[in-house]
């Protein structure tokens, strides 16, 4: 059986030559690690790596407002395609310059990020495994309301308002963000004040979260922020039928919700 | 288009965080965590996150300064080194070389405070080394 990479520098290959490309946004290998890079037509694609990822949207909004007639093409895993799904609703990117190649996670990959869909709904590279239930949070859900918001009090007075989780998540896109505002929160004050800051992000990707974990892997203070966003995700789902990312016909509560019959 | 992603470490503090300076077209545009790195393991502080964004500030220093009668005047590297090294010898020579301090700084590296407190006792014979923080 051809290994996962091979067959991933064969779609790479084929879709730099195919669709005339600028370019293909994948992970390249570097310093034992990975990093996001651009491979162009003729480049040498024995350098493409695939773990630990990144949130390679970002960096595939960068290049694309840095040139608006490019064309690139991105290595997706399920939570990159859900995440270029919300931002097109929200006009974020035009995904007729995008062309994704769908890479489906392992098993090891999915567990390690706690995942319901480790795979993308168009797959060229990898097989679909199924997703992961994830008990750190079913456990969490579990605890009272007093007990989870003494939970939370204790995570976030951890926080030293690195912005982290603002900057590295796929689905933080506005110009102006409400944490820089001082009216919203105080400059110069450690931890932010309960539950103000945390909230005010959570509130802000309701409806838009894919789940793909990169906050609680930049916090430095090691808040478990996916709990709370998968039971943000848990809550949108049950309340609105809304799974962010799932297609792109579905259309965000926020826009269609709370009008009421006869308004709209 | 042209995009690169440049693994270095963080100049803000001694922890030595490791980070990417994405590079756009030859612009340093942004910051990566590198999730490899063994010390931040992905993880940055704000200082971190925004540490490209001194790189072409306008009231950025790309020169030494000397400063007469008042203000300062743009000097070459050469002339600076020299002008300090004449004013530490003669504030030395009138009082001695304990007249003299040495403040290191977090953001040099462990060789970098290592030979400033190695001058200091070495070279100008004072134990009066500390560092940035107690300023």
């Amino acid at each position: 059986m051809v290994d996962r990479l091979t067959l991933l520098r064969g779609a790479v290959q084929q879709a730099l030559e195919t669709n005339e490309l600028d370019g293909v946004l994948a992970l390249r290998a570097d310093h034992n690690g990975t990093v996001p890079h651009l491979f162009r037509t003729g480049d040498d694609l024995s350098g493409l790596a695939l773990w630990p990822k990144y949130p390679l949207t970002r960096t595939l909004d960068l290049l694309l407002s840095a040139q608006p007639g490019a064309r690139l093409g991105i290595v997706a895993r399920g939570c990159d395609e859900r995440s270029l799904i919300e931002m097109a609703k929200r006009n974020q990117v035009d995904l007729e310059r995008v062309t994704l190649i769908g890479l489906a996670c392992t098993a090891e990959e999915a567990a390690a990020c706690r995942c319901a869909r480790p795979y993308p709904t168009k797959i060229a590279v990898g097989e679909r495994v199924e997703g992961v239930e994830d008990t750190i949070t079913s456990e969490h859900a579990r605890l009272s309301l007093a007990e989870r918001a003494g939970f939370w009090q204790r995570q976030f007075a951890k926080c030293f308002k690195c912005y982290g989780c603002r900057n590295v998540c796929p689905q933080c896109f506005c110009e102006e963000c409400a944490l820089e505002e001082d009216l919203w929160v105080e400059r110069g004050v450690l931890a932010p004040p309960f539950p103000m800051f945390h909230l005010i992000r959570a509130m802000h990707t309701v409806g838009k979260c894919v789940g793909c974990r990169e906050c609680e892997l930049a916090c430095p203070a090691d808040i478990p922020l996916t709990i709370l966003y998968s039971l943000l995700r848990r809550d949108v789902e049950e309340m609105f039928g809304y799974v962010p990312g799932a297609s792109l016909e579905d259309r965000p509560p926020l826009v269609v919700s709370g009008v009421p019959e006869g308004w709209a | 288009m042209d995009y690169q992603n440049v693994l270095t470490t963080c100049v803000y503090c001694g922890a030595g965080c490791g980070l990417y300076l994405q590079v756009l077209d030859g612009k340093v545009v942004g910051v990566l965590p590198a999730k490899q790195h063994p010390i931040s393991q992905g993880k940055l502080c704000i200082k971190g996150w925004n540490s490209h964004a001194f790189i072409y500030r306008e009231d950025r220093l790309t020169r030494p300064l000397i400063r007469e009668d008042g203000t300062f005047r743009e000097a070459t590297w050469e002339e600076a080194l020299t002008l300090v090294a004449e004013r530490l010898q003669a504030i030395k020579a009138q009082h001695g070389p304990d007249a003299i301090a040495f403040l290191a700084s977090a953001k040099c590296t462990n060789e970098e405070n290592y030979l400033l407190q190695k001058f200091a006792r070495a070279c100008v014979g004072t134990n009066n080394v500390d560092h940035c923080a107690r300023l």
